[in-house]
This record gives C-alpha cells, structure tokens and sequence, in this order.
C-alpha cells in the first residue's frame, strides 16, 4: 500500500528537552492513522512538524513524497488540519472564514462556492452561514473547523482531538463524517485521548510515549500483543470455587473478584474456559453466567505507556 | 522552460495569498481600537500638540503632517496582526497553509500600505484646502507616501516578531520606536536646527527620509537630496522585511500554545 506519511528520524528538541526523538513510521493512503499517547507524549509537537508549523531539530518527514523540510509548500497543498482547539477568526462569518482558507489554497471560485454550500448541508451549518464564528457554540465551531479544512479539498487530513469537549451530538457527527470522508478516500491522522473512538476509527494506530513510537499496528494485533489481559468472566449460582483454585488452572495469571462474578486473567482463554467447566462438573457448581474478552484498546494505551504498571498489567 | 514556468506560477500563487491575507487584515484589524488610537488619534494628537500656539505658517508644516500620519498610520497594522492571531489561535492554522511565511509577512505589509497610503490622503487633501501649500511634484509626492508606508508598514511588521501573544506588548514596543523617533526625524523642525546629537540620529530614521521626500514634493527645502531619500528608504525598507522574516521564523514555534 502506498505511503502519503513517510516520517524518517523526526526529532524536535525545546532546549535540552526531547519532545520527539527519533519517529519512523509510514501511514498509507486511505487509513485511518490514531496517534495515541498522554498528555506531553508528543503528538501536537509531531503533527505541528508534520504540517510546517514548526522545524524539526533532526530528520524529516515525507507528504505525498514531498520532503517537508525541502518544499514545504508543496507538501502542505496535500493537507488540511483540524487543531485541537477551534481556531476560526471570531469576527468573520461563518461563511468567510470558510472562504478565507478556499482563498489561501487557492481554490477557485465557482468550485469553492459549491463546495462550501454542500460542506455547510453536510454538516448542519447551513443556516448559520450569515453568523459570526463567535456566535457559535465550540461544538459548532469544531464543525466549522472541520468545513474551512474540507474546502481545501486535501488528500490528508489531520485530526488532533477533533471531538474533545464536544457536545455527544457535535462529536457523533464528526466521527461520522470522518468515517464517510475516509470511505471515500481520504486519508485520516487522528489524535485522540478517547479510546472508543481510536478503536472505532482507526486501521492503525501508533502510540506515543516520551516522544518515541511504543508500538504501532492494527488495534486488533495490539490487542493480541498482551494475551496477558484477556480474561474469562464467570459467575456462578449458590457456592463458588475458591480463589486458589482458580488461580491454579492453567494459564491463569491472575483472579479478581465482585459481586460474586470471578475475572481470571490468562494467556490461553479457550483451555482456561475449558478448565473452568471441568471444575464446575467435578465440584456440582451451577454456572450462571460465562464469557470472554480481549484486552481494549486502553489496555494496550495504559501498557505501552506504563501506566498500567501495578494494576497487574505486563 | 517548465522550470521557468513553475517558477511563475508558485509566484503567482504567493501572491495571490498575499492578497488575501490583505483583504483578511482589512477585514479583521482595520477597525480594531488599538489601530485606531495609534494609528489616527495619535498623529492628530500630535499635530494639535505641535501647532497650537505657535506662529508657523500652517503650509510650512503640511509635509511634516503627512509624514507623521503615515508614520503612525502604516506602522499601526503590523504590530497588531501577529500577536493577535497568536492569542486567538489562528496563527497556527494559517501558517499550515500553503501560502509561504513570506507572502503571509507580505501581505500583513501591504496591509499597513494599503491603510497608511488611504488614511494620509485625508492630511493631504486637508493641507491643499485649508493652508496655502501646493504640490510642486505631483509623483514624487506618490512616490514619497508609498515608499514611506511600505517602509513604515514594514517596520510594523518587523516590530510584531518578538513571540508574545499579547498585542499590548508589542504596541508598547511599537511606541517605543516610534514617538522617540519622531522627534529627531525632522517632522517639528528642520533637521539642521536639531541639537547635534539629535542631527546625528535623525539618518537612522527613516521617518528623516520620508519628511525630506515630502517636503522636496511640495517645493521646501530638504535636508536629504530625493535620490538619497528613495534609496535610504528602499534599504530601510528590505531591512525591515528581511528582518521580519528572519526573526518571524526564528521565533514561530515560541509564540505558540
């Protein structure tokens, strides 16, 4: 698959400290990129490189195979970029502001006039045209946000915490207009803290730790990465097993307990599920209740980032 | 010839941008209070102060007018602009744009030219109705407001660099230049009856060089020779901008949030 993201030793340093050392990742077209990680990982200083907004230190980075530090102009005429906080020009319409952006990548008129009206439609801002950007709600103006950086009409579009504070309305349609844009095409690198949303989205996902990659792959292969936190779920009517017992089946690692509903941690679910109904057979327990989960994305967000040291992730 | 043309239209194209950035500057700061102190209340504050009261034929001191008005006028917009998008967050977003840091420069300059030129007619038209100046030189008075608001204009946009997002801070700064160097440009009296010390700063300005431009125009005495006044202001003038440049890049990522 084709790389449109081709970032090679991206470092950027603040004085003596490494914001970003060293990224190597590619991102294809047409994916969903999620760029996870904590607050200070490094995400906003790597999509601010990514979009020319700062230098990097050491390393560069492709767009659509132009060097971003050789021509920079021309590999921001492939991209558009929602930033984390709305940054419309309060004192313009709704209207100019989406014009202004169509202008400065040099849209021309008939065309960013109709893709304007059909952006507006798409994204309920139709009515409001007339409106100053600060008449808006920040759930709108992320909206207009989203519709000054469609009129360029990108190949890439970059996402940081595109529905943080959103309204559940504002947010479920922009995660919906992602999804349809990127149905069509487009390519997305999206930053988010909201786990569901990275899973929902997302056909890879990097996460980012203290400005360097600590793992990157498909949501699903994260998941499979730490077999250790799929568990087993099992309740049980009138008398359970012991915790011990439990704990010795094979391959568990590890049981929690509430209301009566046992959680048994292991590397091999399919043999420990089998081992769980052979107990109940021998002890004459009745199961209530049985299931099995892999590891959420957050999981594999608090492991690769160590903060899920000590809550008995590995 | 394809490189040639290439060439042509990425210029084409930075040009196009700088204009609109013009258009969204005249949209969005032209009537901004802080434009509007410095940039109009101030020059007429400082023309009531300098006249009332003293006896000097009022058409000896119209070039002198209209060269304060443009001092303030084109250097009124560049501090403002920057430091006001990046309080409101909109720096960002427009240096992610295709359109180069220099045309965005570019076109903040030719804001400050655009209101510094349209704002100084009003003096000029005011000193040929009320008083009895008259132009001598028709298009060195052009040449001489033009280049003088580009250079000012420039100078606006050289002094908005320094990466704070509080544009009080810069029109301190901006305040700072200009009021001192006002006094030692020529504009209140003939250079060569300034104090020496002042005589020796006032070619550091470019304001000298405006005033002597303006004055050649309406047929007074100038201190500067009008080749030695264009070509001081068009070195002022690349000074600033290449300045502005350099240190608006240099300083990018510490202005942001």
């Amino acid at each position: 698959m084709k790389a449109v993201i081709g970032v090679k030793g991206l470092t950027r340093k603040f004085g003596h400290l490494i914001a970003v050392d060293h990224l190597e990742f590619e991102v294809h077209q047409g994916e969903v990129f999620g760029f996870l990680g904590p607050n200070g990982a490094g995400k906003t200083t790597t999509i601010r490189m990514l979009t020319g907004v700062i230098d990097p230190s050491e390393g560069t980075a492709t767009i659509q195979g132009h060097d971003i530090r050789k021509e920079p102009l021309l590999s921001r005429a492939h991209i558009a970029i929602v930033p984390e906080e709305a940054n419309v020009y309060l004192d313009l319409s709704v209207w100019q502001n989406i014009m202004l952006i169509a202008e400065l990548y040099g849209i021309a008129r008939h065309r960013r006039i109709r893709e304007a009206e059909r952006l507006l439609a798409a994204l309920g801002l139709a009515e409001r045209k007339k409106a100053k950007a600060r008449e808006l709600s920040k759930g709108l103006r992320q909206r207009l946000m989203l519709c000054s950086a469609l009129i360029a009409e990108p190949e890439i579009i970059f996402l940081d915490e595109p529905t943080s504070g959103l309204d559940v309305q504002s947010a479920k349609m922009i995660r919906q207009l992602v999804s349809d844009l990127n149905r069509n095409g487009l390519t997305v690198f999206l930053t988010t803290h909201n786990m569901s949303e990275a899973g929902e989205l997302c056909s890879r996902v990097a996460i980012i730790d203290k400005g360097r990659i600590a793992a990157i792959d498909t949501p699903d292969k994260l998941r499979s990465t730490i077999r250790s936190r799929q568990y087993i779920e099992v309740g049980f009517i009138g008398s359970a097993p012991e915790h011990s017992e439990l704990n010795s089946l094979p391959g568990v690692s590890q049981v929690d307990e509430e209301n009566r509903t046992f959680r048994l941690y292991t590397r091999v679910p399919g043999q420990t599920a089998t081992e769980v109904v052979r107990l109940a057979d021998r002890r004459g327990l009745e199961i209530e209740h049985f299931g099995s989960q892999k590891p959420s994305l957050e999981d594999v967000f608090l492991h690769f980032t160590g903060k899920g040291k000590g809550t008995g992730l590995q | 010839m394809t490189v040639q043309r290439e060439a042509a239209h990425t210029w084409r194209r930075q040009l196009h941008g700088s204009l609109v950035i013009l258009k969204k500057n005249a949209r969005l700061y032209y009537l901004k209070p802080p434009v509007l102190i410095f940039g109009i209340l101030f020059p007429v504050f400082f023309f009531f102060a300098f006249k009332m009261g003293r006896p000097i034929e009022a058409e000896n001191i119209v070039p002198g007018m209209i060269a304060m008005a443009l001092w303030f006028t084109a250097s009124a917009v560049g501090p403002l602009v920057t430091p006001w998008e990046r309080g409101a967050k909109t720096y960002e977003r427009l240096i992610s744009t295709p359109v180069s840091h220099h045309a965005i420069l570019a076109g903040d300059v030719m804001s400050g030219l655009v209101f510094g030129t349209c704002l100084s007619i009003v003096p000029v038209l005011m000193g040929i109705v009320l008083t009895d100046a008259s132009i001598d030189n028709g298009p060195l008075l052009i040449a001489g407001m033009v280049l003088g608001a580009l250079n000012f204009a420039s100078l606006g946009v050289f002094l908005a660099a320094p990466p704070t997002r509080s544009p009080a801070n810069i029109m301190l700064l901006s305040n700072l230049v200009r009021i001192p160097l006002l006094f030692v440009s020529g504009i209140f009296m003939p250079i060569e009856k300034m104090p020496v010390w002042a005589q020796w700063i006032a070619p550091l300005s470019p304001l000298s060089y405006t005033s002597a431009l303006l004055h050649s125009a309406f047929g007074h005495s100038a201190t500067y020779p009008v080749w030695q006044s264009l070509l001081m202001l068009l070195l002022f003038t690349l000074a600033f901008f290449m300045g502005s440049c350099e240190f608006h890049n240099r300083w990018r990522a510490k202005g942001l949030s």
